[in-house]
């Protein structure tokens, strides 16, 4: 009876041991067959040159329309989206701190919106779109992106500005400081790292999502120039060049990915970084 | 900051109205139940029969819930109870980085690795003759995916169960494992269930990904090495000729309001649980 015990606790272990190194492999295993079938396409005119005349045939060219394309695109939504979710988050934490149910009842409706995929929002801004005759362009996809990524935002800031300790508040509180004062002056100053932390994630997001910008941005060979143009995103490129059948495109299709995994994984080494100073520099409780 | 908030909590209600508003045309004229239940899919013909699509998402879903489920269970099990710190200090940054990589990075690696493979290996092993862009890929890269995502969820709930009842267990001369198995696991049950639950919603509105492996065939798959054709495929593949066909778009909607209300039950369900776990605490 004790042998079967053993046995089956030793089984149970080495299938731990076993799905945690699944995850680990399947992660090396992404990153490197990008590296392997991206790096030989991934050369310097690939990333400085907009698409010339055949590139969709393997001739000329690069993807600098769609990398300019999609920091356009994610740096505007994740800094419109930032103006948006801060007054929110930082008014869950001060304004409404004695009314929890309201808040926690916030928290479960940008935890509901967080979940909603990509492409209903996307469905969603194409539809806004239409309704006001607009066609497919910048200004679109920022729309959409934005409200794709505020519960991201929002929910990321909340859960730093929590960890806040209620002290801190009641002692600006005691000196005669204002709700807003708390807010913007004390508040932010504690977590500023956190925030990066946040809104860099969101960024992540922003510009690694080919659902919501697939109907709203359009697709381009130029650098846009004003917020009605189409433009052109990584992901969709990446996408595009894929369904070729021509291997050359295809091959870029690999470049083009291991660009976008590069500024993925720059965004998340940053990250770390962020929230592991705000780990140190944070009060505790 | 109020604008923001009421922006924040008016959200999903204006995007369900929105979507069910543009979805009212193909409703007035054929009956929702006839709509979801045929699988008569010929859009030149007003026919819009989604069966085919729903059919191909639950398979695709449950699949890849039956993959990374026991796998997130193992590790979360794992990484709470037993991991020594050097594993964790390797594992936070790798379900970082994997839940942090766009889907269409997902895509391209299903492509490049899930897909050769299932036509070269697993396929002929099994006695197949298969073109490896099957429900069965499309699975495998949606496991993948949403793995970080339940995982994270599955740590925190096995965090928030109290030490005592552990401790209790051992000292009652149980194993660790039994104290696993028959404690903490029980114990966890309702959170286990819920973080499950967001893996299905998280899973049935992948659209990039899927649609890359998945082979976007319009056929009632009958297994899982056959191509499917789920919902958000069938939207994003379409968008192009959606308004040149009469009706088409409010088709396509009405695909966008079916795909929003399962996945917003799914979460709504699960985070209610996971909200009632918090408040027992």
């Amino acid at each position: 009876m004790r042998r079967l015990r053993n046995i089956e606790e030793k089984f149970f272990r080495v299938l731990m041991f076993l799905s945690t190194s699944i995850i680990v492999i399947a992660l090396t295993l992404i990153i490197v067959s990008i590296l392997y079938k991206g790096l030989p396409s991934l050369t310097w005119e690939m990333i400085s040159q907009t698409p010339k005349g055949g590139f969709y045939f393997g001739k000329e060219g690069g993807i600098l329309n769609a990398i300019i394309g999609s920091l356009y695109l994610a740096l505007a939504s994740t800094i419109l989206a930032f103006l948006i979710g801060l007054p929110v988050a930082l008014m869950m934490n001060v304004h409404l701190v004695k009314h929890k149910k309201l808040v926690n009842a916030i928290r479960f409706f940008l935890d509901l919106l967080w979940g909603v995929p990509s492409i209903v929002y996307g469905a969603f801004g194409f539809t806004v779109m239409i309704y006001f005759g607009l066609k497919t362009s910048l200004l679109a996809g920022i729309f959409t992106v934005t409200l794709f990524i505020i519960p991201i935002m929002v929910r990321g800031m909340d859960e730093v500005l929590k960890t806040i300790p209620r002290g801190l508040m009641e002692s600006a509180l005691s000196l005669g400081s204002t709700s807003s004062e708390i807010s913007y002056r004390i508040y932010i100053r504690q977590v500023i790292s956190g925030l990066i932390t946040s809104i860099l994630l969101s960024f992540g997001r922003a510009i690694g999502d080919a659902a919501s910008v697939l109907f709203t941005t359009g697709y381009t060979d130029h650098i846009p120039t004003a917020l009605n143009q189409p433009t052109a995103t990584l992901p969709l490129a990446i996408f595009f060049q894929l369904s070729s059948p021509i291997p050359e495109v295809q091959n870029r299709a690999y470049a083009s990915a291991l660009v976008l995994t590069i500024i993925i994984l720059i965004i998340s080494i940053a990250s770390r970084y962020f929230s592991k100073r705000y780990q140190k520099n944070r009060i505790k409780n | 900051m109020v604008i923001g908030l009421i922006v924040v909590i008016l959200l999903p209600f204006i995007l369900g109205i929105g979507l069910y508003l543009k979805s009212t045309m193909l409703l007035e004229n054929q009956s929702l139940f006839k709509l979801l239940f045929s699988s008569d899919w010929r859009p030149l013909a007003g026919k819009f029969g989604f069966l085919t699509f729903i059919l191909s998402s639950v398979w695709v879903t449950v699949v890849s819930l039956l993959i990374a489920g026991p796998i997130c269970l193992l590790t979360a099990i794992h990484l709470t109870q037993y991991a020594k710190t050097w594993v964790l200090r390797l594992m936070h940054p790798v379900i970082d980085i994997l839940a942090g990589i766009p889907s269409v990075i997902f895509g391209v690696w299903g492509i490049l690795i899930i897909v050769p493979f299932i036509s070269d290996y697993l396929g002929p092993f099994l006695g197949k003759q298969v073109s490896g862009y099957s429900i069965l890929a499309g699975s495998i890269v949606l496991a993948v995916m949403i793995i970080p995502f339940i995982l994270n969820i599955l740590i925190e709930v096995f965090k928030t169960l109290p030490d005592e009842l552990r401790e209790a267990s051992l000292s009652l001369g149980a194993t660790k494992w039994q104290t696993i198995k028959l404690v903490l696991v029980r114990k966890a049950f309702p959170g286990i269930i819920s973080a499950f639950g967001l893996g299905v919603s998280r899973a049935f509105g992948e659209t990039i990904a899927v649609l890359m492996v998945v082979g976007n065939v319009t056929t009632i798959p009958k297994g899982i090495f056959q191509p499917g054709y789920p919902l958000p495929a069938l939207i994003a593949n379409n968008y192009g000729e959606m308004l040149s066909i009469p009706m088409y778009d409010s088709a396509l909607m009405l695909a966008a309001l079916v795909l929003f209300i399962v996945v917003m039950l799914f979460n709504l369900g699960s985070r209610f649980a996971i909200s009632q776990l918090e408040e027992k605490e």
